[in-house]
């Protein structure tokens, strides 16, 4: 199993570049939402094993918003976020980066402070990582070799059952099944369907897996009575809080919405960013650490298949700390249009989106940290848009396909090669096709 | 806590009534020629009230206005500021047009109404039983009208016995509104129901989410004197009360094109026609649902109803009696807040944190009760029945189709995500390749072509594919209005003047 991890350039941009890094930025789309795989900066369509980039300038509009909360307004520098979903090692991912564009990445980071012509761009990029507190991945171990394998696959067979349909449709789902697979069998011979085993996993991340797993809640464990002294206070502070902190949730501005509206629903797969300030206090941010932790483990060693509790349609999310965690920018790749994703969060996963975005400045007051909160709809869709950013250029290595699809796909293959289906597994998969 | 009730003289009655003995209709859309005249026949206009009467009226008008409608009457900006998104963009912006599907020849730059000069401000529709639409409409109209409105459009509208043109019953299945209040929204649905709240289907009520929909509430003065206050904030004046969005689409339907198609595929076969269109719809010309009726009792589906709407999809999870993408399907799919009702807290609790049912097409499909509306179309057009529709078209073969309307308090969330995620989305419950069989613009998703198959799940066996699939319905003309209150109403007519 090849592990998938995930890299991120954070960089402040030089405020006399912006708008060259703007243009370049542009430069790299064939039309606004719509990246060119192979834009002469980046050819992202040559990294065999990126699911997913994009770059996206960090200028949070809602940075004022502190003022609610009594806090002296900052001024942030705006960053330049690079960041993508590998299969394998992240740094090697940008090693192979680093030799495929060496230019294109030069000649975007030259517009961010502290980047010239003579620095090591690698190094550069190494020293200007940011590492995400928590992180998703819809499938563990499925590379995009595999996801477009198995594209293939299903689409040989789909035209094989349609060219062949009436002897096939006659046929018990048995049947069916070894016909298909002598069909695929020889497909493989000729050399026209590839199906790569797996590789194996990488020990290191194998050691290291099994430590985060038992390490986390042992620590939890050696923790816990101090945590059981100071929970009761912490839980009377939050209560306080949730019931005092201010709602900033007008409605959003409509050029500003539709200026990122313009960048959505080019595909089946939309992007999304957000950002926003931090509640102050330590109790918050201590809040916001355990949740992302719980989060982080939970999609570590328990989501890996295709589920963030109940939702089924993000392909990679992530969760990044910025300006010595004042800030929080969270990132994701989702199925659907950013009104279904905002419903299917509200109504099937409330409670955890309550226990992280409560702990931004503004978010709709909850209840027991996880109760109301998004349930207020309107409030929670306006704070939501108006905290979401528009993604410059944004790329992603299956266009058309949805996770959905993704899963279709690898359960069609699994079962194909499966040594023993009984009747019921093979009715099922007759179905899938 | 007991709930004033509805107070009905100040809804338009098309909210609570379909007007189905009023067979004839015609609606107009208009523009404003001259501001003072246009509210001088708003004053006077004899606006039906969703108050019940017997014997019934035999004549019924109704009133709505798009955001350009209530500019043009000088309305405050403040007031129509208020207003949702959807309802101030129109459905005509760009990046709506892609979402719902109105691209290629869906695209608006192509409607016969609607875009650019043409989107009108107000749309007024008269209702009458058999014989008295024109002479109502001449009483209605008079002199001031033609001072005050530039008519844009008439959309005439047929009666074709509760049919739509293709030939199935039309406007089956319709919440049931909880005027009342009874309905207690705030735990979570388990089963589901046909009851929905007042507040999905009005302006200033509760919602399913137990909140007020965003609306345009103002501070009381003489001018505003008249209006009711609003319920979640009683100091103030709600313009949205007793209103609702009505959303218009005009939508052709190619009747000889549909019956065509499904003879070819059917090979001529008379009962595998019917087998196929009824598959497409999700229902036979009957109405009859392709699933089993439940025994168990539905809330909200009267026992008139029970032939033709007491079941839900439960009994088929692999699609093999109604198509995953037939249209009914798509449209309601009949679900609630839980895979696999989970009837107690802890089964609750393990499906909430991901670890319900597990099954390929599980969870994936949006809690219905968020995504109703309230169908109050009419067709236009002579019937053709499916065998006539044989027939080559002669060459001056008349446009039929349907005035699509439907009422909703929430443009975005009822009817745009519908339209959207289970109309036109080619991905639907685990789908891939289709969009709505009757609806859909069967437009590429690059890189993928067209999505234009519908697949049949068969017992055991492979699906039966049908590929190809030609457009069937193309929209002519479509807008946002807003149907207000006739306190609110009154309110736009006397706005300006004091």
């Amino acid at each position: 199993m090849t592990p998938q991890s995930s890299f991120m350039v954070l960089a402040a941009i030089d405020s006399e570049r912006e708008a060259d890094l703007r243009q370049l930025l542009a430069s790299m789309n064939d039309a606004p939402g719509r990246v060119n795989a192979n834009n002469a900066l980046i050819p992202f369509g040559q990294c065999d094993t990126l699911h997913f980039a994009r770059l996206v300038i960090l200028n949070d509009k809602t940075v004022n918003d502190v003022r609610e909360y009594g806090l002296p307004t900052r001024t942030y520098p705006m960053y330049l976020a690079f960041l993508g979903d590998v299969d394998g090692d992240a740094d090697a991912f940008l090693e192979e980066l680093a030799r495929l564009a060496p230019k294109g990445l030069s000649s975007l980071f030259s517009c961010c402070e502290g980047f010239t012509p003579e620095t090591d761009l690698l190094a550069w990029m190494k020293k200007h990582s940011a590492r995400p507190i928590a992180s998703y991945v819809n499938w563990r171990g499925r590379t995009v070799r595999r996801i477009r394998e198995e594209a293939i696959l299903r689409e040989a067979l789909e035209d094989h059952i349609q060219s062949h349909s009436a002897a096939l449709s006659n046929l018990p789902p048995r049947e069916i099944r070894a016909t298909l697979q002598r069909f695929v069998n020889a497909e493989k011979s000729a050399g026209r369907l590839t199906l790569t085993t797996e590789n194996s996993t990488p020990i290191g991340w194998w050691i290291r897996n099994l430590l985060h797993l038992i390490g986390l809640p042992f620590l939890f464990l050696l923790a816990s009575p101090l945590l059981i002294v100071m929970a009761p206070f912490i839980i009377i502070r939050l209560r306080w809080l949730e019931k005092t902190d201010p709602e900033v949730c007008p409605r959003v501005d409509q050029a500003y919405s539709d200026e990122m509206a313009k960048l959505e629903d080019r595909d089946v797969t939309n992007q999304f960013t957000a950002m926003g300030s931090l509640k102050p206090g330590i109790v918050r941010l201590w809040t916001v650490i355990f949740v992302l932790l719980v989060v982080d483990y939970g999609a570590r060693h328990i989501f890996t298949r295709g589920r963030l509790a109940r939702v089924r349609t993000i392909h990679f999310a992530r969760w990044v700390f910025l300006d010595a965690r004042k800030r929080m920018v969270f990132f994701s790749n989702y199925d659907g249009t950013v009104e279904s994703y905002m419903d299917d969060f509200i109504n099937k996963a409330g409670f955890g989106l309550n226990a992280v975005f409560s702990n931004g400045i503004g978010y709709p007051r909850t209840n027991w940290l996880v109760r109301d909160g998004c349930a207020d709809e309107q409030k929670y869709k306006n704070y939501l848009r108006r905290h979401t950013l528009p993604t410059q250029v944004w790329y992603k290595a299956y266009p058309g396909l949805t996770a959905t699809d993704l899963e279709r796909n690898a359960r069609i293959r699994r079962d194909l090669e499966s040594l023993s289906l009984s009747e019921q597994e093979t009715r099922e998969w007759v179905a899938l096709l | 806590m007991t709930q004033s009730e509805v107070d009905y003289s100040d809804v338009q009655g098309l909210v609570r009534f379909g007007y189905k003995l009023m067979t004839e209709a015609s609606y107009v859309l208009l523009r404003v020629r001259d501001v003072a005249a246009a509210r001088s026949w708003l004053r006077s206009a004899a606006v039906t009230s969703a108050v019940a009467m017997n014997p019934p009226p035999s004549s019924a008008m109704q009133v709505a206005f798009t955001a350009d409608g209530l500019k043009a009457l000088d309305v405050s900006a403040s007031v129509v500021g208020g207003f949702s998104a959807e309802f101030l963009a129109g459905v005509t912006e760009e990046n709506r047009s892609r979402r719902l599907g109105d691209v290629g020849s869906n695209a608006p730059s192509r409607w016969g109404w609607g875009y650019s000069a043409n989107v009108p401000h107000l749309l007024v529709m008269f209702f009458s039983v058999p014989g008295q639409l024109q002479a109502f409409i001449q009483a209605s109209t008079g002199n001031v009208w033609k001072e005050a409105f530039q008519e844009l459009r008439w959309l005439d509208t047929a009666d074709l016995n509760g049919l739509e043109p293709f030939g199935f019953p039309d406007g089956i299945s319709q919440p049931q509104i909880d005027w009342t209040r009874e309905r207690d929204v705030t735990s979570a649905q388990i089963d589901y129901s046909n009851i929905a709240a007042l507040g999905e289907f009005l302006l200033g009520y509760p919602n399913e989410y137990n909140k007020y929909t965003d609306r345009p509430v103002i501070d009381a003065n003489s001018a505003s004197a008249a209006l009711l206050p609003a319920e979640d904030a009683p100091d103030k004046k709600d313009v949205g009360r007793n209103g609702t969005y009505l959303v218009l689409r005009q939508l052709s339907q190619d009747v000889r094109g549909f019956w065509q198609f499904i003879y070819r595929q059917a090979g001529g076969n008379a009962a595998e026609v019917e087998q196929l269109a009824a598959a497409l719809v999700g229902r036979t010309r009957a109405g009859d649902p392709l699933v089993p009726l439940r025994e168990q009792a539905i809330p909200g589906v009267g026992p008139d109803q029970i032939r033709q709407n007491q079941f839900t999809f439960d009994k088929d999870p692999s699609g093999r009696r109604c198509p995953f993408g037939a249209h009914i399907r798509r449209a309601n799919p009949r679900n609630t807040d839980y895979p696999g009702r989970p009837d107690n807290l802890i089964t609750r609790l393990i499906t909430m944190l991901g670890f319900g049912p597990k099954g390929f097409r599980d969870d994936l499909t949006s809690s219905v009760r968020f995504h109703r509306i309230l169908r109050r179309g009419r067709e236009y057009g002579p019937e053709l029945s499916p065998s006539d529709a044989l027939a080559p078209a002669p060459p001056d073969d008349p446009e039929r189709g349907l005035h699509f309307i439907c009422l909703n308090a929430n443009i975005l969330r009822q009817f745009e995500f519908l339209q959207n995620a289970w109309i036109a989305n080619t991905k639907f419950s685990a789908l891939t390749g289709e969009s709505d069989p009757l609806l859909g613009n069967r437009e590429p998703i690059p890189p993928f072509p067209a999505a234009a198959d519908f697949n049949r799940q068969e017992d055991g066996g492979l699906r039966r594919r049908v590929s190809g699939l030609p457009q069937f319905i193309t929209v002519r003309g479509a807008a946002y209005f807003f149907l207000p209150g006739l306190r609110a109403l009154r309110y736009f007519a006397g706005a300006g003047n004091t």
